[in-house]
């Protein structure tokens, strides 16, 4: 048994050795690379929440990467919000209804396989189909045909939509069912991306390394973990990468991300911690940025129930909107990463594109003494109580919803006329929305799929829109956003998209609270970072050195 | 012996089914999981249904259960959201959160079981008051306090190590991770240790090994500690699975994609397949471990005889 004695003695010593080396061999550097161009990023990145198709990806984290790897007709300026021609060479249309595109010859997927028209209207078919279970199909719903393939109830009774022809290599045409002005703008989405063929006949291997048009290749995606993207030497755009590549990780946790960027470990962080907001200005002076997305949260309400339905329910609502001190809230618990809330819409569109600062008047200005008037007017809050329903899973929603609660307790000098009403997740938190559960206003957070008015307008107040979850209906609203619709002269249509938000205003549908920034910190190794509109780093613009 | 196995893992049955049923059941009253996919909006209802149909979502759940558990001794665990398969996601997080659990049991071991000796003997002395000190230090803090102190320390004040961990988590970047999770139960080692040993420097075997003559070391370690580990064994035992499926905070602290990084997500995500899957799975390394444990003892004491 000696022997045996000694065998376990060894162990210990090699376990041990092996422990003292290991710690010593840590903090090795991995970046490497130098010259103008050619080096590669790391930035923060989260596991996207469902495959990393154009037309499924709905959240910011998958949105990233097809930002990278894909051009669409149009783009959106990184700056402006304006969209723009890529791949586009001309949309023509006479009656806002019948548009034929023309795209530009020379475009190439990262494969080799050039970009037609048919690359297109693939691809749109494929997204709109209810077969494959796309996120995103609705964005096809102007089409013609698409009740068709994508039909309420029941199996579809076509696979292609009829609204699309391939009329050329390069030519196709759009029938879409009603007069919509605007939707050459919408094409900037994702999800009207093309797709090469091999994405329809080897669909498995394409997911685990999609292939696009884009600035950037993926070369090696480890689901879950991360995803290495490289500059592509053959894209044909103008807005080629300025960097070598992006290697994008996946973080469970923001704050481990930000001690990453504090440690050199990571050079991007798009997400910082609300935690870290009062040191960021420290930690990294000039490498903060903090810029308007296309994103507002509000506080809407149940108008299916028929306490928040009555005549004299806006003055309620008014009362309460009036009752809230956004700019107190904005600057303690948000550190100035949100901006008060004076319309409905976003000022990343700009006045030009339909924005207008203090739409909302003094119904968004803090003045207790006013509030108590109107609630009181308004027949009193129903209930006696305002329950402020959100999910306490992510974001930090308990802070501003138990701050927004405490803000109107002391308006309406009751300590019990707000509380908060936390959901565990952010999937039953939908759940309780969609089934017409709540009682009273709840968390509604809209980030914007296009920088139009019309985005911000008609999916969350037209009469049974896909996000109107308060089930709010007014017919003057929708009169006006129809005629808008219909309206071919841009400038016109957004003049008549502002009166309808009017009639949003005149009734209070929903509080507007605060507008929401895109933050974000970099290493010292990177210039021209810039986020997007929509929150997003602009990758293809960085300079590394 | 071999009746005792066979017994054993009889008895294992109504467990794995008793527990993986109550996980199934939690993870349903959390509600529909598909509300959460579409974002701030509500998902079409045609997709909505469809995506239902495909996830089996649509049958009760007592019809979903029978299935899964139909499909899961088949080998298949499902698919995530993601349109990952479970399994995919198993074979690459339980190697993780095993290297990370090694890690730790072996800090237990070497760490903990040294110290217990150490202190065991020289019970009373200043060096048995400043390691039970420390221990109680150790076992009041929380491990995420541990854990952020000791990444904010060595990962960005003194650069010693990468505050994160890489995809490929190899065991050199898990030295730190693995001596946080094994803090608090290294602790207990050293505890359950000492007071074992000194329990049983007084016993008669001891007594009769140091009359033989026998050289120091030996009666120390033949003798003296194989007697005292039983507990230490059993406490490291049930360790082993409280370590794999209690590494959520570790895990996120230091941003390692093992098993707790995916509960965490499936648990977020309200995604049934993954949960359950990897909730089976550690049931399973509990029940196993504990088996072990209990056939260790004969080897340790050979006076246990299982019948």
């Amino acid at each position: 048994m000696r022997g045996a004695t000694h065998a376990k003695w060894a162990a210990c010593a090699a376990a041990v050795a092996l422990a003292a080396t290991a710690c010593g061999g840590g903090g090795s550097s991995d970046s490497g690379g130098g010259g103008d161009g050619s080096s590669v990023l790391s930035a923060s990145w989260g596991d996207p929440q469902n495959p990393l198709e154009p037309a499924n990806t709905n959240e910011v984290q998958g949105g990233k990467v097809l930002d990278m790897v894909f051009r669409g007709l149009k783009r959106y300026d990184p700056k402006t919000g304006k969209a723009e021609d890529m791949l586009a060479d001309k949309i023509d249309t006479t009656d806002s209804q019948n548009f034929t595109v023309t795209i530009k010859s020379g475009w190439k997927f990262s494969n080799g396989e050039a970009v037609t028209a048919k690359s297109f209207v693939d691809a749109w078919n494929y997204g709109a189909s209810l077969k494959n279970n796309q996120k995103n199909a609705y964005f096809f719903g102007y089409i013609e045909g698409y009740d068709k393939v994508h039909p309420d109830s029941g199996s579809q009774s076509a696979t292609t939509l009829t609204g699309l022809k391939v009329t050329g290599t390069d030519t196709f045409t759009i029938k879409l069912t009603q007069k919509f002005s605007t939707f050459p703008d919408t094409l900037g989405y994702a999800a009207y991306s093309p797709l090469p063929s091999t994405f329809f006949s080897d669909h498995a291997a394409w997911l685990k390394k999609p292939v696009g048009n884009g600035p950037y290749t993926i070369s090696s995606y480890t689901k879950g973990s991360q995803m290495k993207l490289v500059k592509w030497d053959g894209y044909t755009g103008t807005d080629k990468a300025e960097n070598g590549g992006v290697t994008l990780k996946v973080y469970t946790d923001n704050n481990t991300a930000y001690t990453d960027l504090m440690a050199g470990n990571l050079d991007l962080v798009d997400d910082i911690p609300a935690s870290q907001l009062k040191n960021v200005k420290s930690d990294l002076g000039s490498r903060y940025i903090n810029t308007p997305a296309g994103i507002i949260q509000t506080l809407a309400f149940p108008y299916y129930d028929k306490n928040w339905n009555k005549s004299g329910s806006e003055k309620v609502r008014t009362g309460l909107s009036m009752a809230i001190n956004r700019d107190q809230i904005t600057n303690t618990i948000f550190q100035k990463t949100r901006t008060p809330a004076t319309d409905w819409t976003s000022p990343v569109l700009g006045t030009e594109g339909g924005f207008q600062d203090g739409l909302c008047g003094d119904a968004c200005k803090y003045n207790p003494t006013e509030a108590k008037k109107l609630v009181q007017e308004g027949g009193g809050i129903p209930g006696g109580q305002v329950k402020i329903t959100y999910n306490a899973d992510t974001g930090s929603h308990k802070e501003w919803v138990d701050a927004v609660c405490n803000s109107i307790n002391n308006a309406l000098g009751n300590d019990k006329a707000c509380v908060g009403n936390p959901v565990g997740t952010f999937a039953d938190f939908r759940n309780q929305i969609g089934q017409h559960k709540m009682t009273g206003p709840f968390r509604a957070g809209w980030q914007m799929d296009y920088p139009l008015i019309q985005n911000f307008l008609q999916p969350l107040y037209y009469t049974n829109a896909s996000s109107n979850d308060g089930q709010w209906s007014n017919k003057d609203f929708d009169k006006l956003v129809d005629q808008a619709n219909a309206e071919t002269d841009t400038s016109k249509a957004i003049k008549l998209f502002q009166q309808a938000e009017g009639v949003v205003r005149d009734n209070m549908a929903a509080i507007p609270l605060w507008y929401q920034n895109g933050s974000a910190g970099y290493s010292d190794r990177l210039s021209n970072v810039a986020l997007n509109p929509f929150s997003v780093p602009v990758y293809n613009e960085i300079k590394v050195s | 012996m071999g009746r005792y196995v066979i017994r054993r893992l009889l008895q294992m049955i109504p467990v794995f089914i008793g527990a993986t049923l109550l996980i199934f059941l939690m993870v349903n009253v959390m509600g529909d999981p598909i509300a959460g996919l579409c974002g701030e909006r509500q998902c079409d209802p045609a997709t909505a249904a469809q995506l239902k149909r495909e996830f089996g979502l649509d049958k009760p759940v007592w019809q979903q259960y029978l299935t899964y558990m139909g499909n899961v001794f088949t080998g298949d665990f499902g698919t995530a959201f993601t349109g990952q398969k479970v399994t995919e996601l198993m074979s690459t997080a339980f190697p993780v959160t095993i290297r990370l659990t090694v890690v730790a049991i072996v800090f237990e071991v070497v760490i903990g079981i040294t110290l217990g000796v150490l202190t065991g003997l020289k019970r009373g002395r200043p060096i048995d008051t400043t390691v039970l000190l420390l221990t109680l230090v150790v076992i009041s803090v929380p491990t995420f306090v541990t854990g952020l102190l000791l990444q904010l320390l060595l990962g960005v004040e003194w650069g010693w190590i990468k505050p994160s961990v890489s995809p490929e988590a190899t065991f050199s970047e898990l030295i730190v991770p693995g001596l946080v999770l094994a803090s608090v139960s290294l602790a207990y080692v050293t505890r359950l240790t000492r007071t074992s040993i000194a329990e049983n420097r007084r016993s008669d075997y001891v007594r009769t090994a140091v009359a033989k003559g026998l050289p120091r070391h030996r009666v120390i370690i033949r003798h003296l500690l194989r007697n005292s580990l039983i507990p230490v064994v059993t406490f490291i035992g049930t360790d082993i699975g409280a370590l794999m499926g209690g590494a959520i905070v570790t895990e996120r602290i230091f941003n390692i994609h093992g098993v707790g990084y995916q509960l965490y997500q499936g648990i977020v995500r309200q995604n049934t397949q993954t949960v359950v899957g990897f909730v089976t799975v550690l049931v399973l390394v509990f029940l196993i471990a504990n088996l072990l444990v209990d056939l260790l003892y004969a080897v340790l004491d050979p006076r246990i005889r299982y019948a």
